[in-house]
């Protein structure tokens, strides 16, 4: 019952989140049926690597979701997000490399491949519990949430705000871009961790299991978003929104900005870190290159282009832009770029609050039209 | 003195030894031609002791033939031919020996193994051939094969090239390789068969230098293998010496690293220091603007190859305006497109001007294909000044330094005592009221984002005598950049000259006990623990600047 009423404070009033809620919901319900139960010659089959392709999509959205928490809501621009995105894959690529056991190509029944190219005679310290699965996920959310922690505190107690915060997000991730292509990390270098062969025993190539962990990222970015919107209609919330707006003002009325920014960094990097660990199995290969600061940037795009501020217009921006990214990618290779950084600067340009900040101007010029058609078709009622 | 002893025609060794002992005392080369014919006589001699003495008289004549001929008896390929007794250098082709002239070098047809005699060679014979030969060279007209044979001698430490030694050492001319002489020479001198002072004093000379080989002769003679005690605790201690030159040569060329990287850090971000640190607009695109600069030497370059191929080692003169011109103007396009609609609005335009350097690296790949391109250094820039303590200075590195520092001298001038320099400041400090005195900001704007793209462009001339010049090029600068500039301090060209310096002295100092990636990122790490510490860089703007 309180869940309920809980759902429904959530959503009464906004449509967005209510859209995005039976979106999901009739995706869930439709896609494993449609894959699984129709035959493949059908018109309505949907292909198991599109399926793939959306529960990519959706870990995305996820993680645009958690760059929106922070820097919707908190005015926190995080250039480091694909960072926690990252180190989230990493633990999961993890417990699925453990899971390889002896079927790597040295047939070493304890250590990954890579290991055994390296001629290392036992298991990192750090890789040990791995090949537990809860631990694995535990830690694809607490690793994440602890480098935030340790890098918000720093930062927020010493007030570097603004841009310099992107700045130094944005060298942090850079950091473990160089870190994490070491050999001697332990964590495969160059080519990162892939190969995998199943999780939780299923094995990744099949229907099935493509289509649970489809699910699984549903329901993980509809948990996210409600848990984003309880934060943010909380009272906590709103300070966070204070603290965007008038972050002077708020500490001079007593507040520890430094706080409630910290707990929202924290919050919004597990939440990434969730992202990747559900990100990982779907695309079958984690490497270094996610921490790039080019990868992070283009989170911020996902957010911008979709509309800063409102959770659900982080999730159609992410799936919108990726969609787009698809599909010149494989059309016109050489045109994406031009089309990504034409992205950036029409939005910064033109669509200040994204794609979902033209639905009121949609919806006042159709409410003028209304009028005017009204008038226009029955002139004797209007006074 | 005429061509002493050599003239008779004699094979006896103590004519030879009159001889070697008129060398020495008359120091002297022979001259070769006149005096070979009958020195290799000696060869030849019945004892081997005979025929040691006969290679070193061989040896001392200098003449060219001698470098084969001595090589030839050591390995046991020289004979004389019983029916007339001239020396024939043999090899075996089948079941004859083909012969030359040990003279000449020219073929005298072939031989059974019973039409000759070996001349017999025993390990003792074959060291003195070996020093002779090492000695040879040392007298050879060429200097690199001096410096080889220099080289040798020290290595071997043989007494016999002792002589030889200080006969070059008296005819060289070359300062660099009296140094390697009077080495060698005292390298010999520290065998245990000289007296204890000459022994000492050759210590004191070797503990002048501190090439590694020296290093390690001195190591050995400061050993327990080393017989006497005062020589092995001079030894010691001229070791401590060179070590601890050593470590002081290493010390400024580690700083040298450090400045070369600081300069290419520091061109890299002053232009940025400009356009974030003056106007406080984030330019993610200023990577890209370098990008331009270093194409535009390409290009620069490529005209002049095919229009005036012998100007080539000065188009690096043309392409810096011209660099400045073309970022320039790309910068004065993407402040009036972009930019200016997004003033105070940090976030937005870091957002949108890294759409700008996607499309710019994108532009560039079209344009220019997605492999590096080749872009020539000018001769006056190849080649290194060396020290003999081992530190490499080279000439490009060198320049780099010289030109940031002017670059960096430049700005500073414009920024100080132009009419632009002026507006530009009125406009930081105080926009409306800058605006109020007549002073069109727009324009002052737009003038002070080209000045930066300008100097990033300056940048990227400088940068592609030193990297690839790839589409990616300016993607690797720009975390570095913008960390240099927020660790100098925002809004100050002073803070940014001892950021990138510091920042490229630390690295390199790093570097060698933690490799050049571990090295970065513990920079990294510094930077931002240190922005933790000082928000607003090294040196911060004090007063009203400093709000907001």
């Amino acid at each position: 019952m309180v869940v309920r009423s809980v759902l429904v404070d959530l959503l009464a009033g906004n449509r967005g989140g209510q859209i995005l809620l039976a979106v999901l919901l009739a995706a869930v319900v439709v896609v494993p049926i449609s894959n699984l139960l129709l035959p493949e010659d059908s018109v309505l089959h949907v292909p198991t690597y599109v399926v793939s392709l959306m529960g990519k999509y959706l870990t995305f959205a996820l993680l645009a979701l958690s760059v929106d928490l922070i820097w919707g809501y908190a005015g926190v621009l995080s250039l480091g997000h694909g960072a926690f995105f990252a180190l989230g894959g990493y633990a999961m690529g993890m417990y699925m490399m453990r899971q390889i056991g002896d079927r790597g190509v040295y047939g070493h029944p304890e250590l990954p491949d890579f290991m055994v190219f390296l001629d290392w005679k036992e298991l990192p310290w750090y890789w040990q519990g791995f090949d537990w699965f809860p631990f694995a996920i535990i830690m694809a959310l607490v690793v994440p949430g602890a480098l935030a922690l340790v890098f918000g505190w720093f930062a927020f107690r010493s007030r570097v705000t603004g841009v310099y915060l992107s700045i130094i997000t944005q060298a942090m991730t850079f950091a473990l871009m160089l870190a994490f292509f070491r050999n001697d990390m332990g964590f495969g270098g160059n080519n990162g961790l892939t190969d995998f062969k199943d999780l939780l025993g299923f094995n990744l190539q099949a229907d099935g299991t493509r289509v649970a962990l489809f699910c699984a990222s549903a329901a993980a970015v509809a948990l996210g978003y409600l848990l984003g919107r309880f934060i943010v209609r909380s009272r906590a919330g709103r300070v966070l929104v204070a603290v965007r707006d008038a972050e002077t003002r708020v500490r001079f009325l007593g507040y520890r900005v430094e706080h409630y920014k910290l707990f929202v960094f924290v919050l919004s990097a597990m939440l990434a870190g969730l992202a990747g660990a559900l990100y990982v199995p779907q695309v079958g290969i984690i490497n270094p290159s996610e921490f790039a600061p080019a990868a992070s940037i283009e989170i911020v795009v996902w957010v911008a282009v979709g509309g800063r501020g409102s959770l659900y217009g982080a999730v159609l921006g992410a799936i919108l832009v990726n969609y787009a990214k698809t599909v010149f990618t494989g059309v016109l290779p050489d045109m994406w770029l031009f089309v990504l950084g034409g992205l950036f600067i029409a939005v910064t340009l033109f669509l200040p609050k994204g794609l979902v900040g033209t639905v009121p101007v949609f919806k006042r010029a159709g409410a003028r039209w209304r009028r005017r058609s009204g008038r226009a078709r029955s002139p004797e009622s209007a006074p | 003195m005429p061509t002493r002893g050599f003239a008779l025609p004699s094979l006896a060794a103590v004519f030879s030894c009159i001889a070697i002992v008129a060398i020495v005392a008359g120091g002297a080369p022979a001259s070769h031609a006149a005096t070979l014919d009958e020195a290799i006589q000696g060869l030849s001699a019945k004892s081997y002791k005979d025929r040691a003495v006969g290679v070193e008289v061989l040896a001392a004549t200098g003449h060219p033939r001698t470098i084969p001929i001595l090589e030839a008896m050591a390995k046991g390929q020289l004979f004389v031919r019983k029916a007339d007794g001239v020396l024939v250098i043999g090899h075996k082709t089948g079941k004859v020996y083909s012969l030359t002239n040990a003279l000449d070098g020219s073929a005298v047809g072939d031989a059974r193994k019973k039409e000759l005699k070996k001349v017999k060679v025993n390990n003792r014979l074959r060291g003195v051939i070996k020093a002779a030969l090492g000695g040879l060279t040392l007298l050879s007209d060429d200097p690199d094969q001096r410096e080889e044979a220099a080289a040798a001698v020290f290595a071997a430490r043989d007494a016999g090239a002792l002589e030889t030694v200080e006969q070059a050492i008296a005819r060289e001319e070359d300062p660099g390789l009296l140094d390697q002489l009077t080495l060698a020479k005292a390298a010999i001198e520290t065998n245990p068969d000289f007296p204890l002072d000459v022994r000492l004093a050759a210590v004191e000379r070797l503990s002048e230098s501190a090439l590694p080989e020296v290093r390690s002769l001195l190591a050995s003679l400061s050993q327990e293998s080393e017989p006497d005690a005062e020589v092995r605790a001079s030894a010691a201690e001229a070791l401590d010496a060179v070590e601890r030159d050593l470590a002081f040569w290493n010390l400024l060329g580690a700083i040298f690293q450090g400045l070369s990287l600081g300069s290419v850090l520091l061109l890299a971000a002053v232009g940025l220091a400009i356009t974030f640190g003056v106007m406080g607009v984030i330019n993610m695109a200023h990577g890209e603007l370098v990008m331009l600069g270093a194409y535009t030497t390409y290009v620069v370059q490529q005209l002049f190859r095919d229009f005036a191929p012998g100007g080539l080692d000065y188009s690096l003169a043309v392409a810096v305006p011209a660099a400045f011109l073309v970022a320039g103007a790309a910068g004065v396009a993407i402040e009036r497109s972009v930019i200016r609609w997004l003033y105070g609005r940090p976030f937005e335009t870091l957002l949108a001007t890294w759409g700008l350097s996607l499309i710019l690296q994108q532009l560039v790949r079209t344009v220019f294909g997605p492999t590096n391109r080749e872009v020539s250094s000018p001769s006056w820039l190849s080649g290194a000044f060396e020290t003999a303590t081992g530190l490499v200075l080279p000439y490009n590195r060198v320049a780099i330094i010289i030109f940031s520092l002017l670059v960096v001298a430049g700005i500073a001038l414009v920024l100080r005592r132009t009419a632009l320099g002026l507006y530009m400041r009125a406009v930081t400090q105080n926009r409306s009221m800058a605006s109020s005195m007549g002073i069109r900001t727009g324009w002052v704007d737009a003038a002070t984002f080209g000045l930066g793209a300008g100097i990033a462009g300056v940048a990227g001339v400088a940068l592609s005598q030193i990297d690839n010049v790839s589409p990616n090029l300016g993607q690797a600068y720009i975390v570095d950049s913008f960390m240099v500039v927020v660790f100098g301090g925002v809004g100050n060209l002073w803070g940014t000259l001892v950021g990138a310096m510091s920042l490229g002295v630390i690295n390199k100092f790093l570097e060698p006990f933690a490799g050049a990636v571990l090295a970065k990122i513990l920079v990294l790490v510094a930077i931002i623990l240190f922005i933790q510490k000082r928000p607003r860089g090294l040196f911060a703007l004090k007063g009203r600047a400093a709000e907001s």
